[in-house]
């Protein structure tokens, strides 16, 4: 299930670009779907009415390429070397990113401290809400429907089946995104990685590690 | 604070996910107002509403079915879905 | 889709009723980039952005150009 393409939205056959900007790689050998000659015209058609302009979508396009898990890694990295920055974040996890420098839009933050009693993962049920201001794009397991049915009815055999396992003494705490909040889990910061810098540490952190899914590792 | 969510099945783009409706819950925290998906998902724009954090024990959704029944889901839920226990 | 929403033409939430209402079958056959195009163009039909006619004639416009995504750009 960690490696579920069912969606096929990864392959990169496709091309041009997607409605949310994600650069597909060009390749001119494939034959021109029915979406995306839609998206071609859809996409003159609004740049002609004025609607928008082809240097918003380009803007648009750049803002979201910058973001990347790398981005969360900074943060959680900062945590772990500045205590009141983990504080600051832990109250207001939206305004400390900004702090930070990160553009994140109008994004609603809420980081979940991950302790030795208590392990907290992210999913939705309803759709696929992430935290894209600040992490990029999800992975296609995020988004899959196994995931967002079974994270929340099984939530300890999922983690299992990524190659996490947890004592039974430790919560489980599951994250529903389903309004307006996002969401970033703060994993706690690994034996072996104390005493190394904040920009070292930030290599520790991996994206699945942000999501629940994983603990932070030493860069292979 | 203990709440139930209301076992509700209205039509339309709802927020509030099946498998809690009619479950109990403790308030989390209190979010603040937010503009009503069931609303603007029609282009309609009424009052915000309030959005509340709340948490339930997985004993108290899946009963016998929990993994681990005090393991918690905690899921953003909007007030008019709530009604006191 | 951030760009239509700023042009106050859609939100996410009318992204996500339009792909909800397409159903089990969409999401079974479409990926789910094209379950986007869809809904934007729907969200976008529905905001009186663009007509159906005005979609269908461009759309025709942009085939002519080619067979490729390239040619067709």
């Amino acid at each position: 299930m960690p490696h579920d393409h069912h969606d096929h939205d990864h392959d990169h056959s496709h091309e041009g670009l997607s409605p949310s900007g994600h650069p597909y790689r060009a390749d001119n050998d494939t034959e021109l779907s029915y979406w995306q000659v839609m998206e071609i015209a859809l996409r003159e058609l609004l740049i002609e009415k004025g609607h928008l302009t082809a240097a918003q979508i380009h803007a648009q396009i750049n803002a979201m390429d910058s973001r990347s898990p790398a981005n969360g890694a900074r943060v959680v990295a900062r945590a772990w070397v500045d205590p009141e920055f983990k504080a600051a974040l832990l109250a207001d996890a939206g305004a400390a990113s900004r702090a930070m420098g990160f553009d994140i839009g109008p994004m609603h933050l809420i980081a979940l401290e991950n302790t030795e009693e208590v392990h907290n993962v992210v999913v939705c049920t309803l759709c696929s809400c992430y935290p894209r201001n600040l992490l990029g794009l999800p992975p296609d397991w995020y988004k899959s429907r196994a995931y967002r049915s079974r994270t929340v009815i099984e939530p300890r055999k999922v983690l299992s089946e990524f190659g996490l396992t947890l004592p039974e003494h430790m919560q489980v705490r599951v994250h529903d995104s389903t309004a307006d909040m996002r969401y970033i889990v703060l994993p706690a910061q690994p034996e072996g990685s104390f005493g190394l810098t904040e920009e070292e540490l930030a290599a520790w952190v991996t994206r699945d590690s942000m999501i629940g899914v994983g603990l932070p590792q030493a860069p292979q | 604070m203990k709440v139930r969510i209301k076992s509700h099945w209205p039509p339309g783009h709802i927020r509030t996910p099946a498998y809690l409706r009619g479950k109990i819950g403790q308030i989390e925290r209190r979010i603040g107002l937010f503009n009503n998906p069931e609303e603007t998902a029609y282009r309609q724009t009424g009052p915000q509403r309030e959005l509340v954090r709340v948490r339930f024990r997985m004993a108290d959704i899946w009963g016998a079915r929990a993994e681990r029944g005090e393991d918690v889901i905690e899921a953003e839920i909007y007030a008019h879905w709530l009604e006191p226990v | 889709m951030v760009l239509t929403s700023a042009a106050g033409l859609m939100t996410t939430d009318s992204l996500r009723r339009v792909l909800e209402d397409m159903g089990a079958e969409a999401y079974e056959t479409m990926t789910y980039y094209e379950r986007w195009i869809a809904s934007i163009a729907q969200n976008m039909v529905e905001a009186g952005a663009v007509t159906s006619d005005e979609l269908g004639a461009k759309m025709a416009e942009v085939r002519a150009r080619g067979a490729t995504y390239g040619a067709a750009s």
